[in-house]
């Protein structure tokens, strides 16, 4: 293989597994952008639904054992949307809504603690088996460019692309053009404000993490098609972050543009310097990465910038 | 009744309260298990956990326990945490009333930090097929065994494979062995051996870690993809094992010539790869499927009774199966302390004893309901490690089915016994531990 070829190859895939990433960072800064709370339970939310979707799916599930029949593709996902909207309103009635004078830190440790409530809670419902998720997403190399171009790309990664250019125009749409959208944003540049005027913050934060729950399913169906549902898939969150540190906590686009650094900038560092220095170098190489643009960048490279004035 | 009569009947019921007592207290063999039923690897260790469980409650079932002396089973959560772990093992070892007889970590990060332990506990650890491979040296360690197999023992035997497809150790020279290990002191055991190998036969080696968990691996099979190995060996644990099946189904890597260590070498491992799985190898040093007679009495005396650990369906499966072993050797080993000590109450270091000339020949595998399953073995003071024997599997994914496809092969001792010394001794030389003589 050309050497050139092959660094083609590497961008390809760090650019593919960067939209990966990109997908679990978006729920979080939903509900940053809305809230200010930096939801540690992310990663636990794509796994949940991830869970669900396939208890939807498979005849060894809940939903089998007690209907006798599992539900098509097409159907199942809508109810698992509706399992995490249900989820966010769960959240928000047993948890948000209490802690709504509180600070920000305490409503982050409040998201540990639901990190490790869904956790069990998905243990429990839906056991801790590998759950091979199939959804008819096709897998593997691309035959049309490594047959004619020798050029390998995962055709999972490609269709995670487009859903990813769908979710963020979505998304898009949805916080500039709808009212409730236009809300959300109210709320995110100023809860008092945003309440003074009317607009409901519990209401608020019910759309935001169902959003984000949404989100996290489409970030589940990619991930667990890649690797089977299991419990592992909660530890995604952690390739987020520094996505989120490069792109910004608040900005959609940043966590698109983020991911994409990073997803490149760790492919290159492990093919190209892991051999030098013993490998395994992708996982930290990310955050050193983006802990270099913190330097210049403290806010991230689309997050908004961060003026106190004494 | 008098008060004299009275008075007797009192000092009786005194006298005879302890009898009572006893019997109410009877001894109890401890066996604990350290299981992670939960975290990124549980799905690999619920099997493991629930053929510990299930062939204990089949001894207390149908045999009332071992020789008739009832087995106590404490279990103790680690979620795979070396850290957890070794609070496990802090909290069960004095477990009343015969302590910890044997701990099997099922971790080898847990059994790095549990090997000084057991030495001064007195309490014996059973790291079977995993753990520290220098352990197998039982003059150095005493309370650590490792049979049937070490992961040194593997790397021969999976190289040995390798040759035999190649034709012949001489056909190595020149070829590509790369090995995708998990980052961790479990991942980089094989390495020393399989550089030895290098050496030797004059194959090119080259390791490329994954970090925990493994969900990606892109970066590593590029690389492989690029510069096209002949064959490539996997130590994997958990999601690990699932991506770099799928990965190398991608790159159409082919299956025949992608070899899993014997933890990389079960159903989770290959059943969400679906076709792409199909012709997969890896180690074993058991066989695969629910249709002993072992496994019948279990479905009998256990899962018909409404006791069974997990589910009755996924009897058979290979880290069921793993684990089955593993509490069977236990069991033999506190069976044959028994015999030995001449007392049905053993305590850990009669164990230890046991363990040290266990021997568990093809006829008392017969009798165990095990006829075929694994081969033979018999320990010895300086052998910790025993046959070393390792077979190859290979994944059928059309039957949903593994299957042997290559004999046993004998550990290349001459690579791997002066490795073991060495490591030993420097072990040894930094715990100021004087290794005993075993004549």
């Amino acid at each position: 293989m050309a050497f050139d070829l092959f660094l083609l190859e590497v961008v390809i895939s760090g650019l593919m597994t960067g939209v990966m990433y990109s997908l679990v960072a978006l729920g979080f800064v939903l509900i940053f952008k809305a809230s200010g709370v930096f939801n540690f339970a992310q990663g636990v939310l794509a796994l949940f639904a991830a869970l669900a979707l396939y208890d939807f799916l498979a005849e060894d599930g809940w939903f089998f054992a007690v209907f006798g029949f599992t539900l098509p593709v097409w159907l199942a996902i809508p109810a698992t949307a509706l399992i995490m909207i249900f989820l966010a309103w769960v959240i928000e009635r047993a948890v948000l809504r209490f802690l709504v004078k509180q600070e920000e830190i305490i409503l982050f440790m409040a998201t540990i603690g639901l990190a490790f409530v869904l956790e069990g809670l998905g243990d429990l419902l839906f056991g801790s088996d590998v759950k091979p998720l199939d959804i008819g997403i096709p897998q593997g190399a691309s035959d049309l460019l490594l047959d004619n171009f020798n050029l390998y790309v995962e055709k999972l990664e490609i269709v995670a692309a487009a859903t990813a250019a769908v979710l963020v125009t979505a998304l898009a749409i949805f916080f500039q053009k709808t009212r409730v959208g236009r809300a959300l944003r109210a709320v995110a540049d100023d809860h008092q404000a945003a309440l003074s005027v009317g607009i409901s913050l519990n209401k608020i934060w019910v759309i935001v993490w169902s959003v984000s729950g949404i989100v996290a399913l489409v970030a589940g169906i990619m991930w667990g098609s890649k690797s089977g549902v299991q419990f592992s898939l909660s530890l995604i969150a952690l390739k987020a972050l520094p996505v989120l540190i490069l792109g910004g906590f608040t900005s959609v686009p940043g966590a698109i543009v983020g991911g994409l650094i990073i997803g490149v900038g760790e492919k290159l560092a492990e093919v190209y310097v892991g051999p030098l220095v013993g490998g395994a170098i992708e996982n930290w190489f990310a955050y050193v990465l983006a802990l270099g643009f913190l330097l210049f960048r403290p806010q991230g490279l689309f997050g908004e910038r961060i003026i106190e004035r004494v | 009744m008098n008060l004299r009569k009275l008075t007797g009947v009192a000092v009786a019921a005194v006298l005879a309260l302890p009898m009572f007592a006893s019997h109410a207290n009877a001894y109890e063999l401890v066996i604990p298990t350290l299981d992670y039923r939960t975290g990124p690897y549980a799905p690999n260790g619920i099997p493991l956990a629930n053929a510990y469980s299930d062939y204990i409650n089949l001894l207390n079932e149908r045999d009332g326990g071992i020789e008739g002396v009832k087995i106590k089973h404490v279990d103790c959560e680690t979620g795979y945490n070396t850290k957890k772990g070794v609070e496990c093992y802090e909290n069960i070892k004095n477990t009343a009333p015969s302590r910890a007889l044997a701990i099997q970590p099922f971790s080898t990060g847990i059994t790095y930090q549990l090997i000084p332990k057991s030495a001064v506990d007195e309490i014996p650890i059973f790291s079977m097929g995993y753990g520290r491979t220098s352990a197998a040296n039982g003059k150095v360690f005493p309370w650590v065994f490792n049979f049937p197999a070490t992961y040194w023992s593997q790397a021969t035997a999976l190289v040995q494979y390798i040759a035999d497809q190649e034709g012949g150790m001489a056909s190595l020279k020149g070829k590509k062995i790369y090995l995708v290990y998990h980052n961790s002191a479990y991942g980089k055991e094989p390495i020393r051996t399989l550089e030895a190998l290098a050496e030797k036969y004059g194959f090119e080696y080259r390791g490329l870690p994954v970090d925990h968990p493994g969900q990606e691996q892109k970066a590593t099979w590029l690389q492989i993809r690029k510069e096209r190995p002949d064959w490539v060996l996997m130590w994997g644990w958990g999601v690990m094992n699932q991506v770099a099946i799928k990965e190398a189904a991608s790159i159409r890597f082919p299956m025949d010539r992608f070899i899993g260590v014997w933890w990389s070498g079960s159903e989770n491992d290959v059943l969400p790869a679906g076709e792409a799985a199909d012709g997969y190898l890896s180690g074993a040093f058991h066989a695969a499927g629910g249709d002993f007679a072992l496994h019948d009495d279990i479905r009998k005396y256990v899962y018909d009774k409404g006791m069974g650990a997990g589910d009755r369906d996924r009897i058979g499966e290979v880290l069921y199966n793993r684990g089955l072993v593993a509490v069977m050797w236990t069991v033999e080993a506190i069976r044959n302390a028994m015999k030995i000590h001449g007392t049905k109450e053993v305590t850990p270091a009669m164990v230890r004893d046991g363990f040290e000339s266990l021997e568990v020949d093809e006829a008392r595998l017969a009798e165990l309901g095990l006829k075929d399953f694994t081969y033979g073995i018999k320990i010895t003071c300086e052998n910790h490690e025993g046959p070393g024997r390792v077979a190859v599997q290979q994944w059928d994914a059309k039957a949903k089915k593994w299957s042997m496809v290559s004999k046993f092969y004998e550990p290349l001792r001459e690579i791997t016994a002066p490795l073991i010394e060495a490591d030993s001794m420097a072990y040894a030389k930094e715990n100021n531990v004087t290794p005993r003589t075993c004549s």
